[in-house]
């Protein structure tokens, strides 16, 4: 593109200088695209910790989070969401050095991590409703339900997200568009981790101090 | 204990025949209307086989162009609903004194005033905005589509069905009777038992969705697709305009679905986020859909002032006075108005400290926009004004948003607030500046744009006729509203019993009948320009003598916008262009690459539309069938790798070949 600047010496432009000669490919947007949609998603999730924020200690003489919350299972629970940001990181490795085998092995592995999460926390849930501590119960239960219930539902659509492309990888391989999406999928995926420590942090540690 | 499983009961919910006002004359006639009118659309379609076209050149398009178009069209037809709203309500005020009750029941208002403001919002406002960024962006910086193309065929209709749900409330069930904002308690499952809020609630997270994708495409269009040399500060000022307000919609819609979705669960799942008891909080959610209100409003008003901006340059035949002050009052106004939503509700009792700096804060705004003001002046300031259609609404904006803007300052002084919160002169105010900010610019817009669109321009002796009835009208209408609220009157009234008040509601009716007619006038001028489409044709692409990138293709432009990606040197590129003379090239032309159309954003959003409505009647059943399709549906569509083609070079030769031949023969 070095015709692009070029000016006549007395200052006057000639046509050619207006227009490209050749196709011209801007940047793909993708990663920027989907980095916004996650900044808005962030959002959702900061109204999520702001109702929170408030509601956290309307107990409406029901039990609080001191009483509730069981921190050794939370504690395993953070465990498998972290080690699966890790290998999903190992599946961007196998990817960059071209080995799709090796790529979905590690998919699988974070797929299973992000399901053994989602067990533990549907586990910890139904536990709850049945001590009687349901998101109807107080403003806290409501806005703590809500809160680590929408990550859940994001780590939800998450797997089924890892699942779709693992097939998608397996039928075209590891293309520029499956590349694209792995790079989307991952920035999702320690996304919801750096949120659930957010939860973690305020929510389950900070809930339990009395 | 045992309740046996009610098969109609999962499948139809709480639908039944009893949600058909049948006992509603206005409504039944409007339905009967609505069936006819339907019928003729349907018959003519099928007549003249238009389905297939319709389907494979609009529905389906992933073009910028007819989607702008599209949302135009949403916007307008949506604007003639809530029009018809305000003129009820107007009739209502007018009438409904002493022993007269008026023609409308309160119930049946309170659906009224509650459809015209989310409707004149969401439906009117924000379809006429997006269409015209999504028509005028990508042509100004000089890209062939948005970076997201199918992406915002699925906005435009997921928008254009959260318009179809609040349409089917006015015919099966009702709207919300809560106010255009739904605060709760009022909007919670005890006040409001029945679909109207659940109609609200659907209908706008369903477009919401559209809305903010739409703002992550246009975002990106505009960093990442610019013509070469087009740096950020050569940017048209409506782009950077465009820019942030999307960067405000991505920033406040997800506010909007949190605060709506945390209200559903109160209505849905009995959950206590707003409710009186067990330690909800109605004031959370009046702070959080304000976040989230506060900006949506200059998310309607900066792309306004970017049109007016492009306006007054043509039509001054000047360089915009004070560019770079321009963009940087923009970029302040949208920082700002992040921190001022308490304004709405200083009554909240949040204390004398919050209050001030929300005051200030406020009044802080109205100098960046100031500044605007003086830069359009200057720039008309020893300008050769031609005082065209576009520019006309523009100084009526001038005019009319000036006095808006000022009254506004009055109520973001906390003690005035307090006697005139929720009078009808906050509902002068607002409408001062939506009616003269978005609603004049949207009308200079459409004037300004509309022959780059379809080729032709739009008819002037029948426009001047629209801005004088709307510009007379709004005044009519609304000065008297300005007087009733400094003597206590609130809004959302559809009834009075003090006699002396009526003759201000009775000339503000005649206002809106007022603007009724320039309503009137606009679509025959829209009509006559049809008829005489080739009288006012415009062959070269540039009638108004035009600075920015977008006059310099052909009108309207091809499906390529730009046979060669234009290279930009200076501000206003297509004015720089014209003054070294440059040569239109006429060879050398290539193959281009573009995005398929697809059917699956139109698919994706009518099954969101199944979903929202199934909802609204607790239909579970459709709800589990739809949601498991729409989920189904998202995954076989990323299946598809096969997303472009090219346009034959043979194909573009032919298109500009007929644009050369046009032009040499109208020199």
């Amino acid at each position: 593109m070095s015709n692009t600047h070029t000016a006549t010496a007395a200052g006057i432009r000639t046509s050619e200088s207006y227009y490209l000669k050749e196709e011209h490919h801007p940047e793909n947007g993708t990663m920027l695209g989907f980095w916004m949609y996650l900044m808005s998603d962030c959002l959702l999730f900061a109204m999520l910790f702001a109702a929170y924020g408030v509601l956290g200690r309307h107990y409406a003489a029901g039990p609080s989070g001191a009483d509730l919350f069981d921190l050794k299972l939370v504690a395993v629970n953070t465990a498998f969401l972290l080690l699966s940001s890790i290998t999903y990181g190992f599946a961007m490795l196998a990817m960059h050095s071209k080995r799709l085998g090796k790529t979905l092995f590690w998919l699988g592995i974070t797929g299973i991590f992000g399901l053994a999460f989602l067990s533990l926390e549907i586990y910890e849930f139904v536990h709850l409703i049945h001590e009687g501590a349901g998101p109807q119960r107080s403003a806290f239960l409501t806005s703590f339900f809500a809160l680590v219930g929408t990550h859940g539902l994001h780590v939800t659509f998450g797997t089924i997200w890892l699942v779709t492309l693992m097939f998608q990888l397996k039928k075209h391989g590891l293309v520029p568009e499956n590349k694209r999406r792995m790079n989307c999928l991952s920035l999702f995926w320690h996304f919801l981790d750096v949120v659930w420590i957010g939860v973690f942090t305020f929510v389950y540690l900070m809930g339990t101090l009395v | 204990m045992s309740e046996h499983f009610d098969l109609s009961k999962m499948i139809f919910g709480r639908l039944s025949w009893e949600a058909i006002p049948y006992h509603e004359p206005i409504l039944i006639f409007t339905f009967i209307g609505v069936i006819l009118g339907g019928i003729v659309v349907v018959g003519a379609l099928s007549y003249f086989k238009l389905w297939g076209p319709l389907w494979r050149n609009w529905i389906t398009s992933i073009d910028h162009k007819k989607i702008g178009i599209m949302y135009m069209i949403l916007g307008l037809v949506m604007f003639v609903r809530g029009f018809a709203d305000a003129l009820m309500m107007r009739g209502q005020q007018a009438l409904s004194f002493g022993d007269n009750m008026g023609y409308l029941p309160p119930h049946h208002y309170d659906q009224v005033f509650t459809a015209h403001g989310v409707i004149m919002i969401f439906f009117f406002a924000m379809p006429i905005v997006t269409g015209l960024m999504n028509y005028i962006v990508p042509l100004q910086i000089g890209a062939r589509d948005v970076s997201f193309p199918f992406l915002n065929n699925f906005s435009f209709w997921m928008t254009a069905s959260g318009a179809a749900l609040v349409m089917v409330s006015l015919f099966v069930g009702e709207f919300a009777k809560t106010g255009w904002l739904a605060y709760p308690p009022l909007s919670g499952i005890m006040q409001s038992p029945d679909v109207g809020v659940d109609y609200y609630i659907w209908a706008l997270q369903i477009a919401g969705v559209g809305t903010l994708l739409s703002g992550v495409n246009l975002i990106v269009t505009i960093i990442k697709m610019r013509a070469p040399g087009m740096t950020m500060m050569k940017m048209p000022v409506f782009t950077w305009t465009a820019l942030c307000t999307n960067i405000l919609i991505v920033a406040a819609f997800p506010i909007l679905t949190a605060v709506l979705a945390m209200l559903s669960c109160d209505r849905y799942l009995d959950t206590n986020f707003f409710t009186s008891d067990l330690g909800g909080s109605a004031m959370l959610y009046v702070n959080l859909i304000w976040i989230w209100g506060h900006p949506e409003v200059y998310i309607l008003v900066l792309p306004v002032f970017g049109i007016f901006s492009e306006v007054v340059a043509t039509f001054c035949k000047k360089r915009l006075f004070g560019y770079t002050s321009m963009v940087y009052a923009t970029v302040v106004i949208t920082i700002l108005s992040y921190i001022v939503w308490l304004h709405h509700f200083f009554t909240m009792g949040a204390g004398a400290s919050v209050n001030s700096f929300f005051g200030i804060s406020t009044m802080i705004i109205s100098i960046p926009t100031g500044a605007k003001l003086f830069n359009w002046l200057f720039t008309m300031y020893h300008g050769r004004i031609r005082f065209e259609l576009p520019m006309v609404w523009t100084v009526g904006f001038m005019v009319t948003f000036v006095i808006g803007g000022m009254t506004g300052v009055m109520l973001a002084v906390p003690a005035a607030d307090f006697v005139l919160h929720n009078s009808l002169f906050l509902i002068a105010h607002f409408h001062n500046v939506i009616i003269g900010g978005v609603v004049f610019g949207a009308f200079a817009a459409i004037n300004y744009w509309f022959p780059k669109a379809f080729g032709f321009k739009l008819d002037y002796k029948w426009g001047l006729a629209s801005f004088w009835f709307w510009f007379v009208g709004f005044w009519v209408a609304f000065t008297p509203l300005y007087v009733l609220g400094f003597m206590g009157v609130t809004r959302r009234m559809s009834h009075f019993d003090d006699p002396s008040l009526q003759i201000w509601f009775q000339i503000a009716a005649v206002g809106g009948l007022l603007v009724a007619l320039g309503i009137a006038c606009f679509f025959i001028q829209i009509g006559v320009s049809f008829m005489n489409r080739k009288k006012l044709a415009d062959v070269t692409g540039d009638p108004w003598d035009g600075r920015t990138l977008e006059w310099s293709t052909s009108s309207p432009p091809p499906d390529y916008n730009f046979a060669f990606t234009p290279v930009v040197h200076e501000q206003d590129a297509w004015f720089d262009m014209k003054k070294n003379g440059f040569k239109r090239p006429t060879e050398g032309f290539i193959a281009i690459h573009m995005p398929k159309n697809t059917g699956a954003g139109f698919i994706l959003a009518m099954i969101s539309a199944a979903i929202g409505f199934a909802l609204i009647w607790h239909m579970w059943l459709p709800v589990i069938v739809c949601f498991a399709a729409l989920i189904a549906a998202v995954i076989i569509h990323t299946f598809n790798y096969n997303r472009d083609y090219h346009i034959p070079a043979d194909e573009v030769v032919a298109v500009e070949n007929e644009r050369t031949r046009l032009l040499s023969s109208h020199v």
